[in-house]
């Protein structure tokens, strides 16, 4: 059980504060409600290459950073889809120093050329060290757009290409900034050794007189049903072949969530899980395989990924998958299956309550969905989840006029040095 | 009026305590650390057991990695289905670790499952059976992992950096090879099995929630009813010959990055300056306002990241510096590497950065022991090294202590660029020379 105490300023910031005595340090965690999918297509990788440049200095303090490590902090942040989330940790005795810090670059950035040129060169060597110089690395630049051809989910968070990041200027990062840093679209949740009271009046100090800005009017276009079976071949000089699938299912607030998010748990988490145990262990046709949904917040994917044992084809692989989704939507899962994969969820709640950063993070992240409570009540709807709602969902969702199936097979070792 | 230029003034950080643990022996000798937590609901179970030397010189260096993945493969009474099951089933972990010195196994759980879950690992630990079949199948699936490893530059760049920092005759510095995974059997395992996996080998560590009760079934099970006959032969130390130093070059024609690593062995933490040499380390490449990090991605946006580490093993230390950068600034930034690294040998740092990094590592302390299972974590790392918390104490006070001269002494004594391994896959100009010349 995660409490909490909540109050909002007059800019519209949102705060919630969780105590948490058996600590030395306090977290603050700041959510920008703006991710990947707020990037225009032209200029994707935007929002990315933004969350850099937020430690780039801000109008009264040159060095983000340094003046954190002088009280002793550590901080970092990551970009997704649908958010970006910044994160400092700090021995509570400075939590102001993380207040001064955080008002400051949602005050203003200084917007300086220098930041902007050495980012564009570091996030483009991001880019290539995640994403292009890595077996398998680009996978996911050709699934997104497979699985999705309306909805800006179809690029990844980094960006469709290395020129979109080479390309953007200073005018694009101020209106950027504009239209997505201020206090109306953040969510500020401060915790560990900290005391409710004074948290209140530090952050009306240092946020209080920012001003509000326009609210951000989010309109993105939905993707279309999809009505019939993608597939794309992908070639490229890796030693095995893989094999991606990915299913639509229900966004992170629709019904049959909860009942998606267990169906991946019934067949991967775990080494008793299904996939695992029949398809690598009994019937060795895999040497690893993997399924998980993306917890998005708009369309969800279900996704299936693996690499074939030896002398397996990307064909025989994909056959014996269907095999065990079938069989999913055609018998209801036991009674004792459903409950072991309750159980670790359970048991995994009880763990992400040991660290005041993922209790921050996951409040912040409720509290954008409509309820930081959710953070408490989210259990007991996997618990509420009926093995007739599984199958119902596995019926949903596995269809093949609702999957994108990438091949990505392994470019003979000739071939490799061509282009 | 606010004033937003002034930073908010700076208080001291609280002190650092670390919980000493309840040690025990069980009736067979085994010692047991205990660290308890009452208002958890978890609780975590290490048996940790020191990793034995069969042969020193010609050991496969999967043989342990491979030991501990198929420790839950299965039991004379159980199949390795029936095993993932039941810790599945409980909502638990059940997590084989390995590293160059220690294999464990961790079990997490939630308190009132983990009596039905002890008597499954004391079958784990007595009666592993090892199955043809499993091992098949770890063999057939880690090979193909390995297929994909060593197309990664920063892995094969950690391999040869590994080979040559430590002589590829001993366990730091042999490396898997293809043909390794054929080689390894199962009477191999066995036996290797019968040797480590006792009690005479093992220390057990708790930290959770630990009720009376546990203790009592972890006493009964892991201590009356796990009687130690054999006796452990320990083999010779290893010895650990680094190459010369010099510049190791793999050619990956298609290559946009870069991997480079270098560094050397080093003193560990039983040596009288190990913090003041972590204290170097921090500020050249620690962290993320080190000078690497400042000088090679803030300034000049060459890579994503850069960082440098002091290691311990139980034999040895090790310092490595890693990058993956732009092929075509990888001269550059060896260059900007040695330059670093002798500016810290010639010139006196700013009494402001050395205040910084101090403040640093004491607040990355603080933050480190965060829950009663970092306090245990603490504990073991001085553990391998048969030393007690009061290291910490030492730790603390010798940062505190740091001058800029400290500093400049302690990297003359350490840090010589020159003596360094050098290893770069990708692309390099070997017309620039850095240096050295190319050894293979």
């Amino acid at each position: 059980m995660v409490s909490y105490q909540k109050f909002t300023l007059e800019n519209g910031l949102r705060v919630l504060v969780h105590e948490d005595h058996n600590t030395a340090m306090a977290c603050v965690n700041i959510l920008y409600d703006v991710g990947a999918r707020d990037e225009s297509p032209e200029q994707t990788g935007f929002a990315h290459l933004f969350e850099h440049l937020m430690f780039g200095g801000s109008v009264n303090i040159p060095s983000f950073d340094t003046e954190l490590q002088k009280v002793g902090g550590e901080n970092n942040a990551f970009t997704s889809n649908d958010i970006t989330n910044y994160y400092i940790t700090l021995p509570s005795s400075n939590l102001e120093t993380a207040l001064w810090l955080e008002s400051d670059r949602m005050l203003s950035l200084a917007f300086s050329p220098q930041s902007l040129e050495v980012q564009r060169n570091v996030v483009s060597e991001e880019f290539k060290q995640r994403y292009l110089n890595q077996p398998y690395g680009d996978a996911w630049l050709k699934l997104r757009p497979l699985a999705y051809k309306v909805h800006p989910y179809r690029w990844a968070t980094i960006g469709k290409e290395l020129k979109h990041i080479e390309d953007a200027t200073m005018e694009d990062v101020k209106a950027f900034f504009k239209l997505h840093y201020n206090p109306q679209s953040a969510i500020m949740v401060v915790s560990g050794d900290v005391h409710y009271e004074e948290v209140k009046s530090l952050v009306q100090k240092w946020f209080g007189d920012i001003d509000p800005g326009q609210k951000y009017n989010r309109q993105l276009p939905q993707e279309p049903i999809q009505k019939e079976l993608r597939r794309e071949t992908a070639f490229a000089p890796v030693p095995l072949d893989a094999l991606y699938m990915a299913f639509h299912g229900p966004a992170r607030l629709e019904d049959g969530y909860f009942a998606m998010d267990l169906l991946s748990d019934i067949l991967s988490r775990g080494s008793s899980s299904r996939l695992y145990r029949r398809l690598v262990k009994e019937e060795r046709l895999f040497s690893e395989l993997n399924a998980y949904v993306m917890g998005s917040i708009d369309n969800n994917l279900f996704v299936i990924e693996g690499k074939p044992s030896e002398g397996i084809s990307l064909e025989e692989a994909e056959r014996a998958v269907w095999g065990e989704l079938d069989l999913l939507k055609k018998e209801l899962v036991s009674n004792t299956e459903l409950e072991k994969v309750k159980n670790k969820i359970e048991s995994t709640n009880v763990f992400a309550e040991l660290s005041i950063l993922d209790k921050a993070m996951n409040l912040a992240f409720h509290e954008l969905l409509g309820d930081a409570d959710g953070i408490n009540t989210e259990v007991s709807k996997y618990l509420a989840v009926t093995a007739q709602e599984v199958q119902v969902q596995a019926q949903a969702i596995f269809n093949p006029e609702n999957a994108s199936v990438l091949m990505y097979k392994a470019q003979e070792e000739e071939i490799r040095h061509v282009g | 009026m606010l004033d937003r230029t002034k930073a908010p003034e700076f208080r001291e950080i609280g002190h650092i305590s670390l919980k000493e643990p309840v040690k025990k022996q069980f009736a067979n000798g085994l010692p047991v650390y205990v660290f308890h937590s009452p208002e958890q609901e978890l609780v975590r179970i290490e048996w940790i057991f020191e990793n034995k030397y069969l042969d020193v010189q010609n050991e496969n260096p999967l043989l342990n990695s491979a030991l501990s993945a198929l420790l839950k493969e299965g039991t004379m009474s159980m199949s390795s289905a029936e095993i993932a099951d039941k810790v599945d089933f409980y909502g638990a972990f059940l997590v084989p670790e390995y590293s160059f010195d220690v294999t464990s196994l961790s079990l997490y759980t939630l308190n009132r499952h983990s009596q039905v879950l002890l008597p499954l690992v004391k079958d784990i630990l007595t009666e592993a059976s090892i199955p043809q079949e499993e091992l098949d199948t770890y063999l057939r699936n880690n090979k193909q992992k390995f297929q994909v490893s060593i197309q990664k530059n920063d892995y094969l760049a950690r391999r040869k950096f590994y080979n040559l920092v430590f002589g590829e005759s001993n366990r730091y510095g042999r490396t898997p090879k293809l043909d390794d995974y054929d080689a390894i059997n199962r009477d191999q395992l066995i036996a290797l099995y019968q040797k480590e996996i006792v009690p005479s080998n093992c220390t057990l560590v708790v930290s959770g929630n630990v009720s009376d009760n546990l203790m009592k079934e972890l006493e009964q099970i892991f201590g009356f009813e796990w009687p130690d006959d054999t006796a452990v032969t320990t083999a010779n130390n290893p010895v650990f010959i680094q190459d010369a130093g010099g510049i190791a070059y793999e050619e990956k024609e298609n290559a946009l990055q870069s991997a480079i690593r270098l560094g050397n062995q080093t003193i560990s933490r039983t040596h009288p300056d190990y913090p003041a040499l972590q204290f170097v380390n921090t500020l050249l490449g620690g962290f993320f306002g080190s000078r690497l990090m400042r000088n090679i991605r803030e300034e000049k946006g060459y890579t994503y990241s850069i960082g440098s580490a002091v290691a311990t093993l139980k034999h040895t230390g090790f310092l490595t510096i890693a990058t993956e950068v732009g092929v075509d600034v990888t001269n550059a930034t060896l260059t900007e590497i040695e330059k670093e690294i002798n500016l810290l040998k010639t010139t006196l740092a700013m009494d402001e950065e050395v205040e910084l990094v101090k403040t640093y590592m004491e607040g990355s302390m603080l933050g480190s022991l965060e829950s009663i299972f970092s306090h245990a974590d603490k504990f073991k790392n001085v553990l391998l090294n048969d030393m007690s918390l009061t290291y910490y104490s030492y730790y603390m006070e010798q940062v505190k202590n740091m001058t800029p001269e400290k500093v400049r002494d302690i990297a003359n004594k350490y840090l010589d660029f020159n003596q360094m391994i050098k290893v770069v896959v990708g692309k390099f100009n070997q017309l620039e020379p850095i240096h050295q010349a190319v050894v293979n």
